[in-house]
């Protein structure tokens, strides 16, 4: 009965996802106004961002404020490869990716010792030593003037000249992000991570390697973070350090805690809601981002879970979980029941 | 060593200024565990508060800057009312989001009001520096870090020595402890966000005159080293809020003298980094074991 369940689940969620899919892959026939593809790009590198934010801080349950630092190495490195070495794009995207990912290793480090709030600070140190080296190497990121005329991505013979092939381009990428992310999530890994951020303790205890689970998950954050800052640098053609801040930083945050944590359709819902809402509230005009504030108050009074959460898993099912995946040799871990969050 | 003493001058006066800050935040999370994003910009609209009581009630300085401190301090209150107690049972992240809206909120208002231009804080409390060898000590630096002292020990004894202050630490120490013991805890909260607010509207306009600016993201400058200041005293301590804004305004201040002035700000969040490593609960934080 539960699998016909999850059955029928599965065909009307797979039948709504081509559907998405398909309007998405039209968009651009059908809407000549060139502000709305921008609109839409910009909510493909959110989506991007939140995601792999929310392996982290959904998933894994650490903290981070200073996501917008892998966001910012990704698109310096692929704006000064472009630039300075002439490499191609398509080595670019991939090389900012993984020059990302060597940064995620050392943020993901502390995490051996901190955690919390502590470990959340040193996000936000990381975040802000990146922006102000960005700010201070004249010689190689022109400081604030940042680096203009990184050229237009080139495809064989065919070079991007309109917003066109950039929308399908993020849209891969996105695409990409969220079936790697959801097949990381619901690995054996993927659950892993989630007894990390339930508590770090029983899953040390059932043989769970905490510390790789932490920085693994910090490691392939930020390769995604990385590839959405290269996306980032060929698309506005121009890095500046002011594009990486604290504020950007928690902007992303926002866009998973408000989605719902450790859910991969919360953060693109996320993702899309706050980017529209500032969108939607031009016509306000100076009055925009006041109103967006109280608002961001409000939704957060009214629905404190998030859009789409998925905290309601219990520490319970997860261990069921990881039993029934052989994850544990079929040791049953009785778990401790419920521990009150105030104590 | 000129240099260096005048580096200390300068790092203790900004250091002082953290430190008033900081207590805010660490006041705030010692009791509710969260972390107030809007601190910094509730101390931009005192800033702003103070100015235009100077400039257009024509109010000297240091009545200007107390009747800031108590119209800040209402509205810390209002604050903590309308944004973080409907969400205080809520995941912590939530209360996070909800504080971030009121800071976006607040930078807005600013903005609005005052416009995104930097106004001058003409105080008239200026004056020839002392000078002490090479060293100069200029009058404004004295006003900050005599005010600031003045605030913190004034603070220091009313959490030691009055009823309230011990109910506070009460609270600070278990929340459900100290509502069995009678204590009205909505009305500790709603005092901790009081002098928290306060003592940033202080901080703010000290810094205000200091650097003769006031604009309305000042906040988040000064919310950010002040939030490093509590972390590395350990969050939630007061003496520790106390000691982690001193030092960090010197060691910032030395470190911009002696080794680079462009990664002045980078020097203070590396050595944060590296004071977490050794020491996960910041300098005087309390140490609590994880247990099962």
């Amino acid at each position: 009965m539960e699998h016909l369940a999850r059955f029928t689940l599965n065909w009307r969620n797979k039948t709504a996802t081509l559907v998405l899919l398909a309007i998405l892959l039209v968009i651009p026939l059908l809407v000549s106004n060139e502000y709305y593809i921008h609109v839409l790009i910009t909510l493909g590198l959110f989506v991007i961002l939140s995601l792999s934010l929310n392996l982290v801080s959904g998933y894994t349950g650490q903290l981070s404020i200073g996501h917008a630092a892998f966001y910012g190495i990704g698109a310096y490195v692929t704006a000064l490869l472009m630039l300075k070495l002439n490499v191609s794009f398509l080595l670019a995207l991939p090389a900012s990716g993984l020059v990302t990912a060597f940064f995620g290793l050392l943020l993901g480090l502390p995490t051996m010792r901190l955690a919390g709030d502590y470990l959340a600070i040193v996000t936000l140190g990381f975040g802000e030593i990146v922006r102000l080296v960005l700010l201070n190497w004249d010689k190689v990121t022109r400081g604030p003037m940042g680096l203009p005329g990184i050229p237009a991505p080139e495809l064989g013979t065919y070079i991007f000249m309109s917003k066109t092939p950039f929308y399908y381009l993020v849209l891969v990428l996105a695409l990409l992000t969220v079936l790697a992310m959801r097949r990381i999530v619901n690995s054996g890994f993927g659950l892993s991570l989630i007894a990390v951020s339930q508590d770090e303790l029983a899953a040390e205890a059932v043989g769970i390697n905490t510390l790789r689970c932490k920085i693994s998950s910090f490691i392939i954050s930020a390769f995604f973070a990385g590839v959405a800052g290269g996306f980032y640098a060929v698309y506005i053609s121009f890095v500046s350090p002011d594009s990486f801040t604290f504020m950007d930083s928690i902007m992303v945050l926002e866009m998973v805690v408000l989605g719902g944590l450790a859910s991969i359709p919360g953060s693109i819902i996320g993702a899309v809601v706050l980017g529209l809402v500032p969108e939607l509230l031009r016509f306000m005009a100076e009055y925009r981002m006041l109103i967006f504030g109280a608002l961001m108050v409000v939704i957060v009074i009214f629905k404190p879970d998030g859009f789409w959460s998925a905290r309601k898993r219990t520490r319970n099912a997860i261990m069921k979980d990881l039993v029934a995946r052989n994850m544990l040799d079929g040791k049953t871990v009785k778990p401790r029941g419920e521990v009150s969050e105030s104590a | 060593m000129d240099m260096f003493f005048q580096q200390l001058v300068n790092g203790l006066t900004v250091g002082s200024l953290y430190a008033l800050i900081a207590l805010g935040y660490t006041m705030v999370y010692g009791i509710l565990k969260i972390i107030n994003f809007a601190h910094g910009d509730i101390l931009m609209i005192g800033t702003f508060i103070g100015l235009v009581l100077v400039t257009k009630f024509h109010l000297a300085f240091v009545p200007a800057l107390l009747v800031a401190m108590l119209i800040t301090a209402i509205m810390g209150i209002l604050v903590e009312r309308i944004a973080y107690r409907p969400v205080r049972t809520a995941d912590k992240l939530i209360a996070l989001l909800s504080a971030l809206g009121v800071s976006i909120f607040l930078v807005n208002f600013a903005q609005l009001v005052w416009g995104t231009a930097t106004h001058p804080f003409p105080a008239n409390i200026g004056g020839d520096p002392i000078i002490l060898g090479e060293v100069h000590i200029g009058i404004l630096q004295i006003w900050a870090l005599g005010v600031s002292l003045l605030l913190m020990a004034g603070l220091h004894l009313f959490v030691n020595h009055t009823q309230m202050g011990v109910a506070m630490r009460a609270t600070s120490y278990n929340v459900d402890y100290a509502r069995l013991m009678g204590i009205n805890v909505d009305n500790i909260i709603s005092v901790t966000f009081a002098i928290g607010s306060g003592l940033a509207a202080a901080a703010g306009i000290l810094i205000g005159v200091y650097y003769d600016a006031v604009y309305p993201v000042m906040g988040y400058s000064a919310g950010l080293k002040a939030f490093t200041a509590a972390v590395l005293g350990g969050i939630g301590s007061i003496p520790g809020a106390m000691l982690g804004g001193l030092l960090l305004g010197v060691l910032e201040n030395e470190g911009a003298a002696y080794l680079s002035a462009g990664y002045k700000d980078a020097i203070a969040f590396a050595l944060l980094i590296i004071i977490l490593l050794i020491k996960p609960t910041g300098l005087m934080g309390r140490n609590e074991q994880q247990k099962v």
